[in-house]
C-alpha cells in the first residue's frame, strides 16, 4: 500500500490563466497530471462507512476506485466507476460535488475533502486517450426499446439497455445528441468531443441514435409502440425558457440563455466564420444565478464584452451555481451584483425617426435593490424590494437565465400521460413508470431543471425497471 | 441524409425543390414548416411545406434566395442530400368550416398560402386568392392558384401584369363589392400583413396571418422566435406560426426581424465572394 498523503488541501487543478481564458474557448480546467491523480487519491482514508458514497446519486463506490487508483491499476478503477456511471468523463467535470459526493467527505471536516470529482476526471479521460477496445454490441435478445432524447437521461437509458441486449433507438430532436451537454453547456468547461466519444462508444454497442426526429411531431408514442416497441423511455429534458414577463423582454438585444447558449455551442457562433449570428456585446447583464447564468456570463465574455454583470436577487451565499463556476466566473471578470432584481429592459426609441435601424436595441435594464427576509417554502430567505432604490444599468444586451421547464410537445400528444401543474411528467416512485403502461420517464422532463448525474441515474433505474417489465411480461 | 428529387427554378429569384422525407410527408398538413440544414456546418432555416406526397414519400419545399443559406441551398442540386431536414414543425393552419375565405399572398408569402388555398378549397370552402408580386418576372404558382381559387386577383406593384396595386386595394374592393368572407389569411412581408389586418379589422373580419420570425430549433427551446399576440408572449414554432392578425404587436416583430440585418449582410457578400472566385 502506497503512503498516504495527509495533506489539508486538495491538489489544485490546473488550470488556463484567467485573461487569456476569458477571451478563447478552451478548456479552463486542463486536468490532473499523472502524478497529482496519483498524490491526490492518497489522500482518501478508504474509509469502512463510504461516507461519500452515500451523496452520490448513482452510488459509485469511491473508495475502491480512489484506491485502485493510489495503487496506480488506473484501468481497474475505470471499471469499477464504469459500473455505476456511464459518463465519469462527463459528471468528474460538471457535478456539484462540493454539496453531492464531497461534502460527506471525512477529509473535509479538518481540511478539504477529496478531489473525488477531479479523480474521477482523470481516470475517465486516461481510459478514453489510453484504451484501444471499442466497446462490442452484445447479442441481442431481441426486444425493441424507444428513447426519447439524447441528454444525459436517455443516452445512460439507451446504454444499459443496450448492454442487456436489447435494440435501442433514441429519437433525438435536434440535428446532434447530447441534450443540453451538447447545446447548453460551453466546450470550455465540457468539450464536446468528450460527448461525441459517449455517443459513439453508444453506437459501437449497437444503439441507433436517429437525430431530426421531434416526437410528438413525427412520431406519437403510440407509433413507436406500433412499430414493435415494448417499451418507451422519456428523457426529453426541461428546455422550455421561462421569462420574466417585465417590460421590454422583446427588445434586441435580449436572449433567453437557451438561445444565446444554443447559437454559441450548437451552432458554434463562437468560431470565426461561423455562419451563426450572434450580438457581441460591449455591456452586458445576465439575470439569474445558477449554473446556466454562469456559463451564459462567461461565454459573453469571451465573445468581447468589456463588462458583463451576473445580476441575481439574492446574496452570494445563496447562488445556485457549482462554487467552482462562481469561483471561475470571478478570475475572468464577471461582476456580481447580487440583490439585485431587474424591473424593466430600457429601449432606444428615436421619436424623429421611425426607420431609424437602432429603434428597439437594448440601451439600459432598470433594477430594484433587494434585501433578505424571513425564510421561504424553499427554506432560502425571500428576496424583499428596497423602496425607492431603483437605477438603471448601463447595457446593451441582456440575457435570461431564470430558469426552464418541461415542454408540452410529449405531453400534449400522448394520451393518458399524466404531468403536473409545472408540466413535469409524474412518475411512480424511483423506476420512473408513468401513468401509461410501458411508459417511463426520468431525468430534467420529470424533475424539472436539476443535475446530469440525476438525470443519469433516473436513467439507469428506468433501464432496470423497463427490462424487469419486459421480462414479465 | 434527404435526397434533393426535384429542383425548378419558379423565377429569378425563388426556387422549388421536392425533397424525399417520407417521415415528414406522412404526417404533413398545410401550415406546418420544417427545418433544414443546406450543408453540415450551416444555419438552420425554417420553410414552409409548400406540397407534399404521401404516396412517392415526398415535401416541397420554395424558396426565396435572400441570404447565405438560401444561397447556398440553391447550389445543390437534383440527386444531391441535405444533412438535416426536420419537420413536420408548427401548428397546422385551421382549414375546416368555412364557407368563403380570402387568402392573401404577398411574394414568396404565395409559397406559404399556396397549401392553405389547396387546403381550403379541397374542404369545400370557396377560395378568392389575391396574390401580389413586385413585378411580371417574379410571378409564381399562378396556374396553382387558379386551380384553387374561384377568383384570383393577380396584382403587380409596377402593373407589369395583372392588376396595377397593392394587394389591400383588391380585398378591400372584393368586400366592398359585398363579398362575406369567415375569414381573411394573410402571408407575405410583415408589413403586408400588418395592413392587411388594419384594413380587415375595419371591416370586423376575423384575421389570420403567418409569422415568419427568426428560428433556430424550431421545438421551443430558445424563445428566439417569441413574438407578442394579444399582450402574450408567444413562441411562433410550437404556438405558431398561425396567429389571429388582429392581436399580433407587428411593429415589435419588424424591429425583431432585423435583428443581424449586419451579419447577414456580410454573410450574403462572404457568399458571394465565395462564388465569384469559383466561378473564375
Ligand atoms: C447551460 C447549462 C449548464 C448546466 N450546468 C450543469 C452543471 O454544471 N452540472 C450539472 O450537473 N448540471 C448542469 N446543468 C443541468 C443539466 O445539464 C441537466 O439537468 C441535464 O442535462 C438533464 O438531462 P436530461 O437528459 O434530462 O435532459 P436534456 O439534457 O435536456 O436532454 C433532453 C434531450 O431531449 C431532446 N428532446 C426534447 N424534446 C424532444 C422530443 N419531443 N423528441 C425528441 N427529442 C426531444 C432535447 O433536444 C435534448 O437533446 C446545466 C444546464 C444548462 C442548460
Ligand atoms: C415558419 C416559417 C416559414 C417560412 N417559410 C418560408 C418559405 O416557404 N419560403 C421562403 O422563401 N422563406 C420562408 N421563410 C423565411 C426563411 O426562413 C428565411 O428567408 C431564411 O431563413 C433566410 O435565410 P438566409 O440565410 O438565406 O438569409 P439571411 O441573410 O440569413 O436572412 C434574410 C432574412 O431572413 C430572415 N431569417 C434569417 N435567418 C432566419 C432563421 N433562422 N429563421 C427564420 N428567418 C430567418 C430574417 O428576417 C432575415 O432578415 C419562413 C420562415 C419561417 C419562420
Ligand atoms: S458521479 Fe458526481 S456525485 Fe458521484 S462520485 Fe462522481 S462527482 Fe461525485
Ligand atoms: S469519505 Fe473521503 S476519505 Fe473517506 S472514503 Fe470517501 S473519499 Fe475517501
Ligand atoms: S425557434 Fe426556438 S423556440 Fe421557437
Amino acid at each position: 500500500m502506497a503512503e498516504r498523503n495527509m495533506s489539508l488541501k486538495k491538489c489544485p487543478m490546473p488550470s488556463l490563466d484567467p485573461n487569456y481564458r476569458n477571451k478563447v474557448f478552451e478548456e479552463v480546467a486542463t486536468g490532473y497530471t499523472y502524478d497529482m491523480a496519483i498524490e491526490e487519491a492518497r489522500r482518501c482514508l478508504n474509509c469502512k462507512n463510504k461516507p461519500c458514497v452515500s451523496k452520490c446519486p448513482v452510488q459509485i463506490d469511491i473508495p475502491a476506485f480512489i484506491e485502485r487508483l493510489a495503487n496506480e491499476d488506473i484501468e481497474g478503477a475505470f471499471e469499477i466507476i464504469n459500473r455505476s456511471s456511464s459518463l465519469p468523463a462527463v459528471c468528474g467535470r460538471v457535478c456539484p460535488q462540493e454539496t453531492q459526493c464531497e461534502s460527506k467527505c471525512v477529509r473535509g471536516i479538518k481540511g478539504e475533502p477529496v478531489g473525488i470529482g477531479r479523480l474521477e476526471r482523470f481516470v475517465a479521460d486516461w481510459h478514453r486517450e489510453h484504451s484501444t477496445q471499442a466497446p462490442k454490441a452484445p447479442a441481442s435478445n431481441g426486444h425493441k426499446v424507444a428513447i426519447i432524447g439524447a441528454g444525459p437521461a436517455g443516452l445512460t437509458c439507451a446504454g444499459d439497455l443496450a448492454r442487456m441486449g436489447y435494440k435501442v433507438t433514441v429519437y433525438e430532436a435536434l440535428h446532434v445528441a447530447g441534450g443540453v451537454l451538447s447545446y447548453g453547456i460551453p466546450e470550455f468547461r465540457l468539450p464536446k468531443a468528450i460527448v461525441n466519444k459517449e455517443v459513439d462508444n453508444l453506437k459501437a454497442l449497437g444503439v441507433d441514435v436517429e437525430t431530426d426526429m421531434v416526437i410528438g411531431k413525427v412520431l406519437t408514442i403510440d407509433e413507436l409502440f406500433e412499430m414493435g416497441n415494448e417499451a418507451v423511455f422519456i428523457g426529453s429534458g426541461a428546455g422550455l425558457p421561462r421569462f420574466m414577463n417585465i417590460p421590454g423582454e422583446s427588445l434586441k438585444g435580449v436572449y433567453s440563455a437557451n438561445e444565446f447558449l444554443t447559437r454559441i455551442n450548437l451552432m458554434k457562433a463562437y468560431r470565426d466564420g461561423s455562419k451563426t449570428p450572434i450580438r457581441h456585446g460591449k455591456k452586458v447583464a445576465v439575470v439569474g444565478g445558477g449554473n446556466v447564468a454562469m456559463d451564459a456570463a462567461r461565454c459573453a465574455k469571451r465573445l468581447g464584452a468589456d463588462e458583463v454583470y451576473i445580476v441575481y436577487r439574492r446574496s452570494m451565499n445563496e447562488l445556485p451555481a457549482r462554487a467552482e463556476e462562481v469561483e471561475h466566473a470571478q478570475e475572468e471578470g464577471i461582476i456580481f451584483k447580487t440583490l439585485c432584481n431587474p424591473v424593466e429592459v430600457l429601449g432606444y426609441h428615436n421619436a424623429e425617426n421611425p426607420r431609424d435601424p437602432r429603434n428597439g436595441e437594448v440601451i439600459g435594464m432598470k433594477c430594484v435593490e433587494m434585501e433578505l427576509g424571513e425564510p421561504d417554502a424553499s427554506g432560502r430567505r425571500r428576496p424583499i424590494v428596497k423602496e425607492g432604490s431603483e437605477f438603471v444599468l448601463d447595457i446593451d444586451t441582456m440575457i435570461m437565465a431564470i430558469g426552464t421547464s418541461p415542454n408540452p410537445l410529449i405531453r400534449s400528444t400522448t394520451p393518458g400521460l399524466e404531468a403536473n401543474k409545472h408540466g413535469c411528467i409524474v412518475t411512480q416512485g424511483e423506476d420512473g413508470l408513468t401513468s401509461r403502461e410501458g411508459v417511463y420517464a426520468g431525468g430534467d422532463a420529470v424533475t424539472g431543471a436539476a443535475t446530469v448525474i440525476l438525470a443519469m441515474g433516473a436513467g439507469k433505474n428506468a433501464a432496470a425497471a423497463i427490462d424487469e417489465y419486459i421480462k414479465s411480461k | 441524409m434527404f435526397k434533393i428529387v426535384k429542383k425548378q427554378p419558379l423565377n429569378p429569384t425563388v426556387t422549388k425543390m421536392v425533397i424525399e422525407a417520407p417521415l415528414v410527408a406522412r404526417k404533413a398538413k398545410a401550415g406546418q414548416f420544417i427545418i433544414l440544414r443546406a450543408s453540415d456546418d450551416g444555419e438552420r432555416i425554417p420553410l414552409t411545406i409548400a406540397g407534399y406526397d404521401r404516396e412517392a414519400g415526398t415535401v416541397d419545399i420554395i424558396f426565396q434566395i435572400v441570404g447565405g443559406t438560401t444561397m447556398e441551398l440553391n447550389t445543390l442540386n437534383e440527386g444531391d442530400y441535405l444533412p438535416d431536414f426536420v419537420g413536420p414543425l408548427g401548428k397546422a393552419s385551421e382549414v375546416e368550416g368555412f364557407k368563403k375565405v380570402a387568402v392573401v399572398g404577398g411574394g414568396v408569402g404565395c409559397a406559404i398560402a399556396l397549401p392553405v388555398a389547396q387546403a381550403l378549397h379541397a374542404n369545400g370552402c370557396e377560395v378568392h386568392s389575391i396574390v401580389g408580386f413586385r413585378t411580371k418576372d417574379l410571378v409564381i404558382l399562378e396556374d396553382e392558384f387558379n386551380a384553387c381559387s374561384s377568383k384570383v386577383c393577380m396584382m403587380t406593384d409596377d402593373g407589369s401584369y395583372g392588376t396595377k396595386g397593392l394587394v389591400t386595394n383588391a380585398l378591400e374592393e372584393l368586400i366592398k363589392e359585398g363579398n362575406q368572407y369567415d375569414e381573411v389569411i394573410a402571408i407575405g412581408q410583415v408589413i403586408m400583413m400588418k395592413f392587411v389586418c388594419q384594413l380587415t379589422k375595419k371591416y370586423n373580419i376575423p384575421t389570420v396571418i403567418s409569422m415568419n420570425p427568426i428560428m433556430i430549433d424550431g421545438t421551443g427551446m430558445c424563445g428566439g422566435c417569441r413574438l407578442t399576440v394579444g399582450g402574450e408572449t408567444k413562441f411562433a414554432c410550437v404556438d405558431g406560426p398561425d396567429f389571429d392578425g388582429h392581436l399580433v404587436d407587428f411593429d415589435e416583430a419588424m424591429q425583431r426581424g432585423a435583428i443581424y440585418r449586419d451579419f447577414e449582410q456580410h454573410t450574403r457578400d462572404e457568399f458571394c465572394n465565395l462564388m465569384n472566385k469559383e466561378v473564375k
